[in-house]
């Protein structure tokens, strides 16, 4: 049988204000356990919530950029549940007038063509602190410094159908709210955290199937498996004639398998009611019009404007538009560099491959965008060769050198380039291999004679100490063979 | 309007209260009691009337984003019932 | 000295004709000697507050007194006090001892003021007779002189015990359906809520946020008046405090009454209420005319079912306010959980009192799926209509008059043992709290030798109005003034 998936989701997106949501207590990463829980946070009784107008501020940002409507007087609501990271035993948060209203976000998918995927709210809400589970005697530890950090939870229309398109928009909003600068984007770190709902349904059919939620997924990586393996589960379950438990579920990445959570817990009854602790907030014109002011160059526009200014492709500019410190580096190295294409090349292919593999943000590069717009100059004019260019990114990014142009003296990377000097070496390999000359003489395929001509490079390199310009090289090579 | 032991039971796990039986039927008959007393409701006309959540038309005030709190842990933690290296233990939460 | 109000011990103290050290010192022994009739204190502060009396000396004779630096008084137990033990009546919060200060309870410290130690309470702030406390009932001064123990009221019963008995010549107290009102009535003293918001509630512990309210319990109107120059005000760390000018609250207690216009709602004078207490009212009400006011009847048809949306309202918000009381950050905690839903079901069958749970419980009810649109909407819109009728009410007259409880004080356990019936004490007085509105409770005579009450409901921020009602009464009456025996 043939399905159709339906995926829509939930994201939860920590606000990079300085305080937390209701209390001036600090939202800084890493500190000491409990040392940024006051007594608000910690729900001492009698203390009482007051909101931080920088979150309002943000997530008004956020409504602005998915083109949502702006809720002129939203609430707020006590969700109550029990749990050791949640002092207050409910969780404050906003159900019946969210801030942000209806909106959209449209994304580039592979084959070329845009979607666009509804946002059906977003709403503020505070987080709840963590739960150690290691090292107390078989006690768990709770550590309330996260607890009252301001969240966005951007809730989806279900209009994903794949696990591509899913983390297309995934992608799309972190580039969003990194550019915005309300969320530093840091999923390692829990910044950005992803429930997933996923429901099948015969192909072509109207009716959606039972959903199941796949909860804290805090990478793209570890989303695209939970879709991949959820919708493998669901579908075995449904073509064996079984039915789908509507149920949340967890997921290991590493051990890419997932099981229902809280199996035998009481169904939730959450009981929202308005916090009567908080009165309704009134957002005005003055205001949403300051957060418009202040909206930087989001997504889409840039990406537009490096195809325009800069020539790039549809594919490059959006891959480098998405991501806000990515698109600066890439903007630095293209300015100094002169060769915005190369520049790209440079930025998506080396660069990026390097933060890879030392799992390292653009923020924490060694190298700035200027020196490797300095390293494509270099390229451009021919003064180093790819390999050489490869040595000088290497040299740069191990702190070997103060400056390109040094790089290159020191370690003798600069390319001859002297028309004379080459002719003359290619003169002399061609005469100790006079077999292959006339192989290649001998050839009628075009295409077999350019393979053939990889066999005089090495000696041609070697000849030349590896400084030799490998494209003029070239040149003289198929001039000289032609004769 | 009646209240159920099994209402009962289930609003004392909601409100993570343990009830006995003997309590439960203490509390059958006095909810009972007071969810009579509170169906007066019912005789009101409250068609087109909204509901009010605060005695005052008051709009909200905002908070600047200021560090205003220091490390108060030591003090917070004396009055804690249990605590190791700067965190509050509870009994091991299974997920 | 234990008879003087607090204007008069100010006035004795700027004269230098006593110390706040020695008045500290004659109140210390007053509650050492006589508290233990009536269990009006949980905690009684001896060394802080001799500390803090001569502290107040020195700034007296340093030239920075305010009119309450070095007058003693007292702080209900719900109100957090930096140090001190807080345990707003519970089991729960038996050994709580806050790291802050309430601002109310900031507020006095800034302003000199001694206090003696913290009043006993129903549990939570839930009750009507002082008898849910963890530490005991406390026992209303007045019925003791028949042979009787009868309940003070509640939840402030503390408070207007200890003011009614002469250990303290004031106490902070809140209210949240007549907690203030009633136990002032049943005690003989004079006791205001404020209008919502006027005082912060920063600090003071929560029974429903949307109801609850601290104020003033003192013998005099002019009394209650300093204590909310010192209470009043906004505070940035209650978003529902009000950012409105306080005024000098003691400015215009003596302005004439000519041309006060009384209504007297004609709900609140039904067949609930007995022909005596009815003529106590009565007789307090042609004071007034005699004093200028003009009187009508008034109606407030939502008013009967004042009580049935406040059973809805006040336990919603409570079941939710109460949820940090879980054994984890502070309060008690059961012995040797063998789980996490042992640690919290047994914490809080342990910690708390049964009125408290069963008040969770109705509002747990309330809340949950399939309940909340028949009880917590349709409560939240009966009280609207509650405010309306007020609102139309204000538009023809200044204030509302009426008893402030249908009866005298009862015995203590005559009315423990069904709910109901005590949640019928506030049947004058819940109305109040939904709308938001000041009143005051003061006292209006006696009947079979108990003190009862009237009760002055003003409008929004009409609080110097009400006091100035009460002053003047106080001026041609002296039942603020009799002393149980």
């Amino acid at each position: 049988m043939q399905w159709d998936i339906v995926i829509g989701l939930e994201i939860h997106v920590q606000l990079a204000t300085r305080t937390k949501i209701f209390s001036g207590s600090s939202t800084a990463y890493g500190a000491e356990p409990n040392t940024q829980a006051n007594a608000v946070d910690l729900a001492m009784p009698g203390t009482l919530p007051v909101p931080n107008e920088q979150a309002f501020r943000y997530a008004v940002m956020f409504g602005l950029a998915v083109n949502a409507e702006i809720e002129r007087r939203s609430m707020f609501e006590r969700k109550n549940y029990f749990y050791p990271d949640l002092p207050k035993g409910y969780q404050t948060t906003q159900l019946e007038r969210p801030i942000v209203g209806p909106g959209f976000v449209d994304i580039d998918l592979a084959n070329g063509e845009t979607k666009r995927v509804r946002i059906h709210h977003a709403h503020l809400e505070e987080d709840a602190g963590k739960s150690l589970h290691e090292d107390f005697h078989g006690m768990t530890g709770v550590d309330l410094n996260r607890a009252g950090t301001p969240l966005i939870e951007v809730v989806t229309e279900p209009d994903m159908n794949n696990a591509e398109e899913a983390v297309a928009f995934a992608k799309k909003l972190h580039g969003i709210v990194t550019s915005l600068g309300i969320c530093d984007g840091d999923m390692s770190q829990g910044s950005m955290r992803f429930d997933v709902n996923i429901s099948l349904k015969p192909k072509g059919s109207e009716t959606l199937g039972t959903r199941t939620e796949t909860k804290n997924l805090n990478s793209f990586r570890f989303m695209e498996q939970a879709i991949a393996h959820e919708v493998e589960r669901q579908m075995d379950i449904l073509e064996d004639g079984g039915t789908i438990v509507q149920e949340t579920r967890l997921y290991n990445g590493d051990k890419d398998e997932s099981r229902s959570m809280r199996t035998k817990e009481e169904a939730n009854d959450y009981r929202y009611f308005p916090c009567p602790d908080l009165l309704p907030v009134e957002i005005d014109d003055s205001f949403i019009d300051e957060a418009r002011n202040s909206l930087p160059e989001l997504p889409d526009a840039k990406k537009a404007r490096f195809m325009e200014q800069y020539g790039l492709n549809d594919y490059d500019a959006g891959l480098l538009a998405g991501d806000s410190k990515l698109a600066a580096f890439f903007e630095a190295a293209a300015e100094r560099g002169k060769d915005a294409k190369l520049a790209s090349n440079w930025v998506q292919g080396e660069f990026s491959a390097r933060l890879n593999a030392e799992e390292k943000s653009v923020a924490d590069s060694p190298i700035t965008g200027e020196q490797l717009g300095d390293l494509v100059v270099r390229i451009a004019d021919n003064t180093i060769s790819s390999a050489g260019a490869k040595k000088v990114f290497e040299a740069l990014w191990t702190g070997e050198g103060e400056s390109v142009d040094a790089i290159i003296d020191a370690k003798g990377l600069k390319q001859v380039s002297d028309t004379g000097a080459l002719e003359a070496m290619v003169d002399e390999v061609l005469a100790s291999m006079p077999d292959q000359v006339a192989q290649y003489q001998q050839e009628s395929d075009p295409k077999k004679q350019k393979k053939m001509l990889g066999g005089f490079m090495g000696p041609l390199m070697k000849a030349s100490k590896g400084q030799g310009n490998p494209k003029l090289f070239n040149e003289i090579l198929v001039r000289k063979l032609g004769e | 309007m009646t209240i159920s032991r099994k209402d009962i039971e289930k609003v004392a796990v909601l409100a993570r209260i343990r009830v006995d039986d003997e309590q439960v039927s203490a509390l059958e008959k006095d909810l009972g009691n007071i969810l009579d007393l509170v169906d007066q409701l019912g005789a009101a006309d409250t068609d087109s009337v909204e509901p009010m959540a605060h005695p005052l038309d008051a709009v909200q005030r905002l908070r600047a984003d200021e560090v205003t709190e220091s490390d108060q842990r030591e003090r917070f933690q004396a009055i804690a019932p249990a605590t190791e290296n700067g965190l509050y233990l509870v009994p091991r939460v299974i997920e | 000295m234990h008879n003087k109000s607090v204007a008069e011990l100010s006035r004795d103290l700027e004269s230098g004709q006593v110390s706040s050290v020695e008045l500290t010192q004659q109140f210390l022994e007053r509650i050492r000697q006589e508290d233990s009739k009536y269990n009006s204190f949980i905690t009684v502060t001896e060394n802080q507050a001799l500390a803090d009396a001569k502290a107040a000396d020195e700034q007296r004779a340093a030239g920075h007194a305010t009119p309450w630096t070095g007058v003693p008084f007292a702080h209900k137990d719900i109100f957090c006090t930096n140090g001190v033990l807080t345990t707003c009546g519970s089991r729960m919060l038996e050994n709580f001892v806050p790291p802050y200060d309430a601002t109310v309870t900031a507020n006095f410290r800034k302003a000199g003021a001694v206090c003696l130690g913290k009043t006993n309470m129903d549990e939570f702030a839930m009750g009507s007779s002082t008898e849910s406390s963890f530490f005991g009932a406390t026992t209303n001064p007045w019925g003791l002189g028949q042979g009787s123990k009868r309940v003070p009221g509640g939840s402030s019963g503390g408070s207007a015990a200890a003011v009614a008995a002469r250990l303290v010549p004031a106490a902070t107290a809140t209210d949240t359906g007549g907690s203030i009102r009633q136990p002032a009535a049943l005690c003989g003293i004079t006791g205001l809520k404020p209008t919502y918001g006027r005082v912060s509630r920063y600090g003071m512990i929560a029974f429903a946020s949307s109801l609850d309210q601290g104020g003033t319990m003192a013998r005099t109107a002019e009394d209650n008046a300093l204590m909310l120059n010192v209470m009043a005000g906004f505070d940035p760390k209650d978003s529902t405090s009000i950012d409105r000018e306080v005024p000098d609250y003691t400015a215009a207690l003596n302005e004439p009454l000519k041309g006060l216009k009384i209504g007297l709602p004609k709900e609140y004078f039904s067949d609930q209420l007995s022909p005596a207490m009815e003529q106590q009212v009565r007789d307090a009400v042609k004071e007034y005319e005699k004093l200028g006011a003009t009187v009508k009847e008034v109606s407030l048809p939502n008013a009967k079912l004042a009580i049935a949306a406040y059973y809805v309202i006040a336990p919603a918000e409570a079941s939710a306010n109460l949820s940090r009381f879980d054994g984890v950050r502070y309060g008690y905690r059961c012995e040797d959980p063998k789980d996490l839903m042992d640690l919290y079901t047994r914490t809080r069958a342990e910690g708390f009192g049964n009125e408290v749970k069963r008040r969770i419980l109705v509002g747990t009810y309330a809340l949950s799926a399939g309940y909340f649109d028949a009880y917590y909407l349709k409560a939240q819109k009966v009280r609207r209509l509650i405010q309306q009728d007020f609102i139309n009410a204000f538009k023809d007259v200044d204030v509302l008059m009426s008893p402030t409880t249908p009866s005298p004080a009862f015995n203590q356990g005559e009315k423990t043992n069904d709910p109901v019936t005590m949640y019928l004490e506030d049947v004058f007085t819940i109305a109040i709290n939904l709308a938001g509105i000041p009143a005051m409770s003061i006292p209006a005579g006696f009947v079979d030798g108990l003190p009862v009450g009237v009760q002055i409901i003003g409008d929004y921020f009409s609080e110097a109005r009400l006091l100035n009602a009460a002053h003047k009464f106080q001026q041609v009456t002296d039942w603020h003034q009799r002393e149980p025996q």
